[in-house]
């Protein structure tokens, strides 16, 4: 973990340290760290980074794909479209397209971006560790597990027996699909992003077009999959008539919480992760902030971030399994008010 | 603020990679491991359940051993005793029948010793009236050597029968 920190702390360092007359500017250096790139930088050098593939429709229609690397330092020309990175502006940070008469066009973009290749490797994890687990069994027949497969198998007995088939009963098996997915992809994303170097340290989660598009596979699951008693609750709820009549006040609530809840599961997860990321770089940054007051600041602060982030990052060990664990289990929840309504009559299902 | 802002692209491989990893892995993974899961675990509490009903019946086979031994311990001290009753019984039996016989034997001997002395007294009668005849006849001839003692002799014979 020491280490995690410390090789964190370098591209910093590195940093700092080429433009020493140069303020520190922490906003543009968190942001740079939470944001998305093309391309994934390598450790310990700010500038060397892994090219990935930039895929980008122009303003014509056509595709173009092309290596990050073309358009790091310079602009990029393609046949007769001109690309470039945005400094600043709109885009700032993201392919353009310059068109004849020099504006800025933002084609659209299917790059693979270090957000984008950090998914997949967190994917291919989930299925890597997954499928193993298959193959122990499909050669060991019912002997258990040790090990590392083990604990694999202990967290899907603990997020399935314990959360999807407790809540949903029966229809246990037709979610578990989806929300042992869901739950593997967040930790395994989660836990990824803590770990500093190459295929780690992509603030996936942090990002809240991930967490969006989650809320809105389980938004979509809930309300496609809902049954007739999960919309007679909505629109017609068990409420004194005043209520709902002649002005629809509770159908009116209970529309808006259909998307406040997704809208709650994607903040959540994006604010816990984004907020524990950025403290761990904000604690590395007060060494560099305090550097100039001299060198007994800089050794207590040193040691004093250290700590700090030290802490943070363990800490964020934790609350990677806590968010993972809370977005399957509130999922989990809300299909469970939409599918399984009207059949055992719950108190919460109706506050909801 | 980039991070505010969802990226199309990063929300369509998104979408992308989540779809095909639920596919995949709803298709071919989670049904595996949860069944393998389920499975196991019965397995287990059968295996308990087995366990449990097995130590029954082993303290059931103790208990029940316990009787046998009990029970062939109570039998075996019947048939000692009912063997020790016909044992006496038999002793008793042959005693008597012992005892019968030997009275039998002994009434036969009193029998037979009564006949011999019978038959003894018969012959000692008869050597003894022989012996006195002889002795008679001897007397005889000696006293009545002479006529006298003969005509004597015959009227005191005569008068004895007469008497009788």
């Amino acid at each position: 973990m020491f280490l995690l920190v410390a090789a964190m702390a370098l591209p910093t360092v590195a940093r700092a340290s080429e433009s020493e007359s140069e303020e520190i500017n922490p906003k543009e250096i968190i942001f740079h760290h939470l944001g998305d790139v093309y391309g994934w930088e390598v450790p310990f050098s700010h500038e060397n980074r892994i090219p990935l593939p930039i895929i980008v429709n122009d303003a014509d229609g056509a595709w173009h794909v092309f290596s990050s690397a073309r358009v790091q330092h310079s602009d990029f020309v393609d046949g007769d479209v001109t690309y470039r990175i945005a400094h600043g502006g709109d885009y700032s940070g993201k392919v353009v397209q310059i068109l004849p008469d020099g504006s800025e066009y933002r084609p659209v973009d299917l790059s693979i971006t270090k957000n984008v290749c950090a998914l997949f490797i967190a994917a291919a994890l989930v299925a890597l560790v997954t499928f193993l687990l298959v193959r122990f069994y499909k050669r060991n027949g019912k002997k258990a597990p040790r090990k590392g497969m083990g604990f694999f198998e202990m967290l899907v007995s603990f997020i399935y027996d314990g959360v999807i088939r407790d809540t949903l009963k029966d229809k246990a098996p037709r979610f578990a699909g989806y929300l042992l997915t869901v739950f593997f992809l967040i930790f395994f994303m989660n836990l990824l992003g803590l770990v500093v170097i190459f295929p780690g340290g992509a603030n996936l989660t942090g990002n809240i077009a991930v967490t969006m598009t989650l809320a809105i596979c389980t938004f979509l699951i809930t309300n496609i999959k809902g049954n007739k008693h999960y919309w007679k609750d909505i629109f017609w709820p068990d409420v004194p008539l005043w209520l709902k009549f002649p002005i629809p006040i509770m159908p009116v609530i209970e529309l808006f919480g259909i998307f406040t809840k997704p809208a709650a599961l994607c903040v959540r997860l994006f604010a816990n992760m984004m907020g524990g990321h950025m403290i761990v770089i904000v604690f590395t940054l007060l060494i560099f902030i305090f550097a100039k007051f001299g060198a007994a600041v800089l050794a207590t602060t040193t040691v004093v971030s250290v700590a700090f982030s030290l802490f943070m990052l363990l800490l964020d060990v934790l609350v990677s399994f806590i968010q993972a664990y809370v977005f399957t289990m509130l999922s989990t929840l809300f299909i469970s008010f939409a599918v399984c309504g009207g059949e055992h009559h719950e108190p919460v299902a109706q506050q909801k | 603020m980039e991070l505010f802002k969802p990226d199309f692209g990063l929300v369509f491989w998104m979408f992308v990679v989540l779809v095909l990893l639920c596919i995949l892995l709803g298709k071919y993974a989670w049904p595996v491991i949860i069944k393998m899961m389920t499975e196991r675990a019965d397995l287990i509490d059968k295996g308990v359940v087995y366990a449990q009903e097995a130590k029954e019946h082993l303290d059931n086979a103790k208990a029940e051993a316990d009787k046998y031994i009990q029970e062939a311990k109570r039998q075996q001290s019947e048939i000692l005793r009912e063997a020790a009753r016909m044992k006496s019984q038999i002793i008793e039996d042959a005693k008597q029948a012992a005892s019968v016989e030997a009275q039998k034997v002994m009434d036969a001997a009193r029998a037979a010793i009564e006949q011999e002395r019978k038959e003894a007294q018969l012959q000692f009668r008869n050597e003894v009236s022989q012996f006195s005849i002889l002795i008679a006849e001897k007397l005889l001839r000696d006293k009545m050597s002479d006529q006298k003692a003969q005509s004597q002799l015959v009227d005191k014979l005569l008068s004895e029968i007469d008497k009788n």
